[in-house]
């Protein structure tokens, strides 16, 4: 990860040299860093943030990147600096006395000042160069440099030494990062911007609806490219972090391979196969509808297949979610002891925004899943739609270029066509989108379930019948007819009597069919007489034409032996033996 | 003429004879280097001393160019910077001290511009 920043870095570097600052997620917003060897202006209201940015610029660098650094604060001592960023996990004293760091405090106490006549701050440049030359510093941090406004009465000088100051700066070639004030309608109460023009960053705590949400945002950076959009950062007990923006390309990798979703009949719905890795499915759908039963049976799922999956519950406890799916014959709890699923919860209001993306961040940077499922999503936004969508396109993004397939399920409001036209700002970051609403019928309210977009896939265009038991989820194909979608007992009685009318049609037809088979038995019975008549006749024809026949041989014999009778003595022989034959011709 | 050599050795010490309202004033003046700014500090307060000061006070100059790691201990910024260091509280009286009435004030010798 950190070579990788430092190799974006080093791809603009013919441009402008960056330092990389090794702050989570500010590298890549800022393709590589703060300019190396060049003053910044990290600026914000109290309280925003920018302390804790300019120390872990401090700290990263002394520790990643060997560059050690002077933090001269002028503010806080530095044994209040050490404590506070204590919590951050950072040990500035163990730092300092490695000589990694240099602490540098700068008391301006304006009362116990005197001025009487010229002066210069001489006395700051030898400090910051007794305290450089110490370690060898490559970064300087100046927190926060205005408050020498307050020191002293002669701000005409003092504009003109920290102007000195920077250029100081940056001829010896110091990486800083310097503090300022947000001033009234100016990105800094003293202007200091004026004297930095290489790059500005502006840090943001804003409170909304009781939730604190904190931005950042490259006002300037002199020669390079970045994102100039706010962009949602946070600091925890890990340091600042600033969360990685949407990438511009859309050049995820995609796979052809398919998960199952974890029940038969929505793989079914979807080419038999389910979804596709990597992707993104939502379920929508009013409250009850089983939403959370088809996220769990996705986790035990992905967890069948010895696949690693994090389960974020938002509105139940572990404990209770995984009773309750219990219920539908989903143990989830085997694979949470396996260790392949992560089950965590937490209150969606508890805190901003940006601390619920950081969380999934760090989990999945943890538990590493292939698999995320996120129950529900819109409990992490009470109202806020922007912003939801704004979230859901940086953790969408996040998972996809991981290859993590993400299920989330949303609560909708309403009961009609609307809910689906609400939803449709989310719909382009949604690649498989599942509908679940409920159909009330006959004094029943039944589940329906339907597919209402997978990209990449036929995938079925049936609405079906959500039906969940002991053994888990069916999707039952819903009686279609007569113009209407009948679910539940109305199904059923439907179906009954469907049934009881296909056993009179089958009744009816065997009759039929025995009938015929009757006819046809007749009918082949008297083919059969009349073929055994016209036998006989034909028997009785052939002898009649045989005798004929012999009456007429006889005939002319007769004639013949009258004939040899008469005369010659060779048909005398034939005449003696035809004469016996012809005796019975004679009568 | 001492003064000006003064700025080369670290210490200059005024003849402590302890007069009057009896107490020692310890001094220090912080400068960077021969600067004009310097030597005319130096000058003024040689002189302030002299009227005021006769005999009960002590003097350091401290170059903070020779040695820097002195600037911390006692806060210095602005260049020149006297600090009385006592009698307490500290004081600190920055510039090249040419506003004499500033520097009594700032040393608490003028009772009349609001010193205590």
């Amino acid at each position: 990860m950190r070579k990788n920043r430092n190799g974006n870095g080093s791809a603009s570097a013919e441009r402008l040299e960056k330092a990389p600052t090794g702050i989570a997620g500010f590298d890549e917003v800022t393709s590589g860093g703060v300019p190396k060897g060049r003053p910044t202006i990290v600026c914000g209201g109290p309280g925003c943030g920018k302390t804790m940015f300019a120390v872990e610029f401090l700290v990263r660098g002394a520790t990643e990147y060997n560059e050690p650094g002077v933090l001269m604060t002028f503010e806080e001592t530095s044994e209040e600096m050490a404590k506070n960023v204590a919590s951050l996990g950072f040990d500035l004293k163990g730092l300092a006395e490695r000589k990694k760091v240099v602490l540098e405090y700068v008391r301006i106490e304006p009362a116990e000042i005197h001025e009487t006549g010229e002066y210069d701050l001489e006395g700051l440049f030898i400090r910051l160069q007794h305290a450089v030359d110490r370690i060898g510093a490559k970064r300087v941090v100046l927190d926060t440099v205005e408050a020498i406004f307050s020191g002293f009465g002669n701000t005409g000088l003092l504009r003109a030494e920290i102007r000195r100051l920077f250029r100081w700066l940056k001829d010896r070639r110091l990486t800083t990062v310097v503090t300022a004030e947000k001033g009234d309608g100016s990105l800094t109460r003293y202007g200091l911007e004026e004297y930095v023009s290489d790059c500005v960053i502006f840090l943001d705590h804003r409170v909304t609806d009781q939730i604190s949400t904190r931005r950042m945002r490259v006002v300037k950076y002199r020669g390079a490219s970045h994102v100039a959009d706010e962009v949602p950062f946070l600091i925890d007990e890990r340091g600042f972090s600033v969360l990685p923006s949407t990438s511009m390309k859309l050049n995820h990798v995609v796979s052809n391979e398919r998960v199952s979703s974890g029940v038969a009949d929505l793989d079914e719905m979807l080419e038999g196969k389910g979804f596709y890795r990597g992707s993104t499915v939502l379920v929508s759908g009013t409250a009850g509808t089983g939403k959370s039963t088809l996220a769990a049976h996705f986790a035990q799922q992905m967890c069948r297949d010895g696949e690693r999956c994090l389960y974020v519950a938002l509105e139940e406890s572990p404990a209770q979610a995984t009773r309750n799916m219990k219920s539908v014959g989903v143990d989830l709890e085997k694979y949470v002891r396996k260790g392949l699923l992560r089950f965590e919860a937490w209150r969606p209001t508890q805190s901003g925004l940006e601390m619920h993306l950081l969380q999934i961040h760090k989990l999945v940077e943890q538990h590493k899943p292939t698999a995320v499922v996120i129950d529900p999503i819109t409990n992490l936004l009470l109202g806020n739609r922007n912003e939801l969508h704004s979230m859901l396109m940086r953790l969408i993004d996040f998972l996809k270029t991981k290859q993590i397939t993400g299920f989330f399920t949303a609560l909708t409001s309403g009961r009609n066509k609307e809910i689906e036209e609400s939803d449709v700002g989310i719909s382009s970051l949604i690649d498989t989108w599942i509908f679940a609403r409920d159909v009330e019928l006959n004094g029943e309210r039944n589940r329906c379930i339907y597919v209402l977009k997978s990209r990449g896939m036929a995938h079925s265009n049936q609405v079906r019948e959500f039906f969940m038991s002991k053994e888990g989820i069916r999707l039952l194909p819903v009686y279609v007819g007569s113009g209407a979608v009948l679910t539940g007992s109305a199904r059923l009685s439907q179906e009954a009597r469907e049934r009881a009318e296909n056993v009179l049609r089958q009744q009816t037809m065997v009759e039929q069919r025995r009938v015929l088979e009757g006819k046809r038995k007749a009918l082949e019975a008297q083919i059969e007489a009349m073929r055994s008549e016209f036998a006989q006749e034909e028997a009785r024809v052939a002898l009649v034409t045989k005798q004929e026949e012999q009456r007429e041989r006889d005939l002319s014999q007769d004639m013949l032996e009258m004939v040899s009778f008469r005369g010659g003595a060779r048909q005398g022989k034939a005449g003696v033996r035809n004469g016996r034959v012809g005796d019975g011709h004679e009568g | 003429m001492k003064a000006k050599t003064g700025l080369t050795s670290n210490k200059v010490k005024a003849n402590a004879n302890g007069k009057a309202n009896g107490r020692l004033m310890e001094l220090r003046l912080y400068v960077a280097g021969q600067t004009p700014k310097s030597l005319t500090a130096l000058a003024n307060l040689k002189k302030i001393c002299a009227e005021h000061l006769e005999g009960r006070y002590k003097l350091h100059v401290i170059d903070l160019l020779k040695t820097p790691q002195l600037a911390q201990n006692d806060q210095i910024l602005a260049i020149p910077t006297l600090v009385r260091k006592l009698p307490e509280p500290i004081r600190k009286i920055i510039g090249d001290l040419s506003d004499q009435n500033r520097v009594l004030v700032g040393l608490n010798l003028l009772e009349t511009e609001g010193g205590k």
